[in-house]
């Protein structure tokens, strides 16, 4: 049995472990607001949070993350994590949405790390993240506008 | 457009006393070609749809007990924001409160939920959702709002007349008496349906126009969005499926011990397109799959590369084509001119790469087949999964969910992603439920890619240095030979989708001649964002550009002088060129670009500013101006034009699917390139304002790109870049 923290609760897993951590969340846990999109983490879809750090889970081995707090989408309840769901709705980032969950999780590590990152910093944090709707220029101004600074 | 028949579902529900779950009234309008289909409550697709031959509904909109209104989109949400759209439309002229509006999809059903420009058949694309649906969505809601007058009136035994409707309140002002629709909706559903009713005068909306609130934000926020791979189903099996490496080969022999010795592996079938490993989970499934021992016959298999194909077009291009536009006397003009140019503009194949790779849920058993799938092609995949199947149409039961994107994709028209998942279900015992889901490699090299287009591009001045004449021959693959559109789509050996931005050239020079070659080669090709535009915008706006430098004229006043009579083009380019500040000097090593293009009867026209560094083109601004006539959601379009333009950016900049030997190079997103968000440039939309009909946005934007990032290359670099993506020399 593997034991995982997940969103503050633990669960116990029969899975190998092996397995990436994106599809112990998705199809043993149920949590299926991360997403698949690559693989080999190249597009970001995966997102979730590791103490604190943004990780692709479909690289990750759920045997890195015993003992670890992981958080996704469905667990995000930080001041961060709502300030950057509030932008996200107010300035109507979303398009089709598949890669927003991994987008919101690397915007929320960026603004726990640093609550007035510049222009420079959005583009490191968020070069991993691909939206093929390209909604970037909004992701960046929801950014800005969870921030501190003035949009 | 044909006329409609509106019908209250509700009422004949409710005389069949199953009242329940129904209560409150339920509206549909029936295009007329659909009379005589079944018709019963709400639609209820992607949570609990009927059994096939039970009542279905025949609805757009739903009001219930609880106040809530539903509106039954019967197209697709890949991103678009067509939910919101036809919401939109609905409950403006309900006079709805938007807070009290929800969506949900379609099930397939042609004859209530046709594409009113699709003929008989249920479809998104061709950005063609709000323009079919303006009136048909519209007319549902005015129906529904004169019902619940006309309820009103009668319990409180007053005029009509003297009855407002205004953001989900029934009221009359004299007495005082008021009620929300959902108090309304059991009288409303006995009310006779109104045949003739008076939709408002654009001076009269309340919510066309504004920027309202996406519908389907806040549940793609918090992660609770419901994407086809999300779904799970009791004793639902995961499918991952072995392909063969190249088009045209097929499966010799495979050996499933490996496979199945691997942990978690349940099923291994071989079907049509490959060899399937089943799982209990993807990842299992994938383990399996890695085991997997498959030979394959390669023997007729595809073995050209990209450099030959190119190659071979580029010999094509000597010979004459298909012609699908001849005005005036080119060869003779071609002969008199002065000075001819000559140009070759080409394109590489392209994969449509949404962020979802293809799946697929399939559950056959004896009463049918029922899908779970962001379902663009509705009719299209019902018939072909019921063929497949020997069953009927109406026992193809498809649930439309959120796509993760398609761009196109997902509207195969051989329905191809589909009917491997029900080929897989087949396989096994019925009542088996699969979830297919394919990988990011096995995305990228199923094929139907945008094709490979070469353009050979001549024109003829006359001794003033005038334009005289533009030949253009286009050489690239078929999208619709051999679908269900060919006929409609191919006009004498002409595929009206190669030709589309060429054929109707809206520059006024006098002789003018397109041609085409539609070469076959077993590379399965299909529409991607933009369809035709995607290459003609390029090679048309691009060489438009050459003219004028050879006339001596800027591209600005060139085009302004040879698009007379074309007033839609012109709007947005002035208003584009305008807001650029086009006239303004630019530090060295940067550029200015222009290109107007029209799609889908849209109209766009972009301004890019780049910058060449290091041998590195970035682009810093683009400017927007489109004319998508009357604006539904300005928002929303704002957000296509930037979406649009960014998913032509990264084809213009950095996408490329090429074959070496017949196998496609690329397998991912770390040798397949797409737009990251450093390399977006800063954006600004403006809208033209108009009293036209709205046409669609979801792709104008994406053609008209290139051109202008190639042009502003060029005014940056002195470099005219002819094949996409761009590379400086």
């Amino acid at each position: 049995m593997i034991q995982l923290n997940v969103n503050g609760t633990t669960q116990s897993l029969d899975i190998d472990p092996e397995m990436p951590l994106l599809w112990a969340l998705r199809e043993y846990i149920g949590l299926t607001g991360t997403k698949f999109g690559c693989g080999i983490a190249q597009c970001g879809s995966c997102t979730v949070h590791i103490d604190g750090d943004p990780v692709r889970s479909c690289i990750t081995p759920v045997s890195a993350v015993l003992g670890k707090q992981v958080t996704t989408i469905e667990g995000l309840n930080s001041s961060a994590g709502k300030a950057v769901q509030a932008a996200w709705r107010d300035l109507e980032v979303v398009q089709c949405g598949y890669c927003q969950s991994g987008q919101i999780m690397s915007a929320v590590a960026l603004l726990e790390r640093k609550n007035s990152p510049t222009d420079a910093d959005i583009d490191a944090a968020m070069q991993g993240n691909l939206c093929r709707c390209a909604t970037y220029v909004r992701i960046r101004a929801a950014i800005k506008a969870a921030s501190k600074q003035p949009v | 457009m044909k006329t409609d028949r509106i019908v209250n579902l509700s009422r004949r529900r409710f005389l069949t006393k199953s009242v329940a779950a129904a209560a409150g009234l339920t509206l549909g309008v029936i295009p007329i070609a659909g009379a005589g289909m079944r018709e019963s409550g709400p639609g209820l697709a992607g949570s609990a749809p009927a059994e096939a031959g039970d009542f279905q509904p025949n609805a757009f909109l739903r009001i219930s007990r609880d106040n809530s209104i539903t509106v039954i989109s019967k197209h697709l949400e890949m991103g678009q924001g067509t939910y919101t759209g036809m919401a939109t439309l609905v409950a403006e002229e309900l006079d709805a409160d938007w807070e009290q509006v929800r969506v949900e999809g379609a099930p397939a059903d042609a004859a209530r939920y046709r594409n009113l420009f699709w003929g008989e058949a249920q479809g998104t694309g061709g950005s063609t959702a709000i323009a079919n649906s303006w009136l048909q969505m519209r007319k549902a809601g005015a129906a529904a709002r004169q019902m619940l007058i006309e309820a009103a009136a009668k319990q409180w035994q007053v005029k009509p007349a003297e009855i407002e409707v205004k953001g989900g309140i029934v009221s009359h002002a004299v007495s005082g008496r008021k009620a929300r629709f959902g108090e309304l909706a059991d009288a409303a559903a006995e009310q006779p349906v109104p045949q003739d009713v008076l939709l408002k005068d654009q001076d009269e909306f309340r919510l066309i126009g504004k920027r309202l609130p996406r519908k389907d934000s806040p549940e793609k926020i918090d992660g609770s969005a419901r994407f086809t791979i999300d779904v799970r189903l009791p004793n639902m099996v995961t499918a991952v499926v072995a392909h063969p490496p190249r088009f045209g080969a097929k499966v010799r022999s495979f050996n499933a011990t490996a496979a199945k010795a691997m942990p978690g592996v349940k099923y291994v079938v071989q079907i049509p397109s490959g060899v399937a490993v089943m799982a209990g989970d993807y990842w299992s499934a994938k383990r399996g799959r890695d085991a997997l021992q498959v030979e394959w016959d390669e023997s007729n298999a595809f073995t050209l590369s990209s450099k030959q194909i190119l190659e071979q077009y580029r010999a094509l291009a000597n010979e004459p084509g298909n012609v699908g536009r001849n005005q005036g006397d080119t060869a003779g003009a071609m002969t008199k001119a002065a000075k001819v140019m000559e140009a070759e503009y080409s394109v590489p194949y392209l994969a449509h790469a949404p962020m979802e790779p293809m799946d697929c849920v399939v559950r056959i058993d004896a009463s049918g087949c029922e899908i779970w799938n962001g379902e663009q092609m509705n009719t299209g995949d019902q018939h072909a999964v019921a063929a497949a199947l020997g069953i009927k149409p109406e026992q193809v039961r498809i649930n439309m969910l959120y796509a993760g994107g398609s761009f196109g994709r997902r509207a195969n028209p051989k329905a191809d992603y589909v009917l491997e998942a029900v080929h897989i279900a087949k396989a096994l015992k019925p009542g088996i439920p699969v979830k297919m889901i394919w990988s990011r490699e096995d995305d990228m090299r199923a094929g139907f890619y945008r094709p490979l287009f070469l353009h050979r591009l001549r024109a003829g001045l006359n001794g003033d240095n005038q334009p005289t004449v533009w030949q253009q021959r286009i050489v690239g693959q078929s999208i619709m030979a051999g679908t269900a559109f060919e006929s409609m789509m191919i006009k004498e050996g002409v595929d009206q989708t190669s030709v589309e931005g060429a054929a109707n050239l809206p520059y006024t020079l006098e002789n003018i001649q397109i041609d085409l070659h539609s070469p076959i080669l077993p590379v399965p090709v299909q529409w991607w964002r933009s369809v035709g535009s995607t290459h003609t915008a390029f090679a048309v706006e691009c060489f438009v550009d050459e003219l004028a430098e050879a006339v001596g004229k800027d591209p600005v006043a060139f085009r302004r002088s040879y698009l007379t009579g074309h007033s839609r083009h012109l709007g947005v380019l002035n208003l584009a060129v305008e807001k650029a500040g086009w006239s303004e000097p630019m530090g060295p090593g940067r550029g200015r670009g222009v290109a107007v293009h029209e799609s889908f009867n849209s109209y766009v026209a972009q301004v890019a500013e780049v910058t060449v560094r290091r041998g590195v083109i970035h682009v810093d601004r683009v400017v927007i101006a489109v004319d998508c006539g009357i604006p539904i959601n300005p928002d929303v379009i704002e957000a296509q034009m930037q979406g649009g333009m960014g998913y032509g950016l990264a084809a213009t900049l950095a996408s490329e699917l090429t074959f070496k030997d017949g196998r496609v190079e690329q397998s991912n997103f770390n040798d397949y390139l797409s737009l990251r968000i450093d390399q977006m440039p800063e954006v600004e939309v403006y809208i033209v304002p108009s009293t036209e009909p709205p046409t669609g946005v979801g792709e104008p934007a994406t053609p008209v790109i290139a051109p202008a990032v190639a042009n502003a290359v060029y005014a940056a670099t002195g470099q005219r870049l002819r094949q996409l993506p761009l590379r400086l020399a």
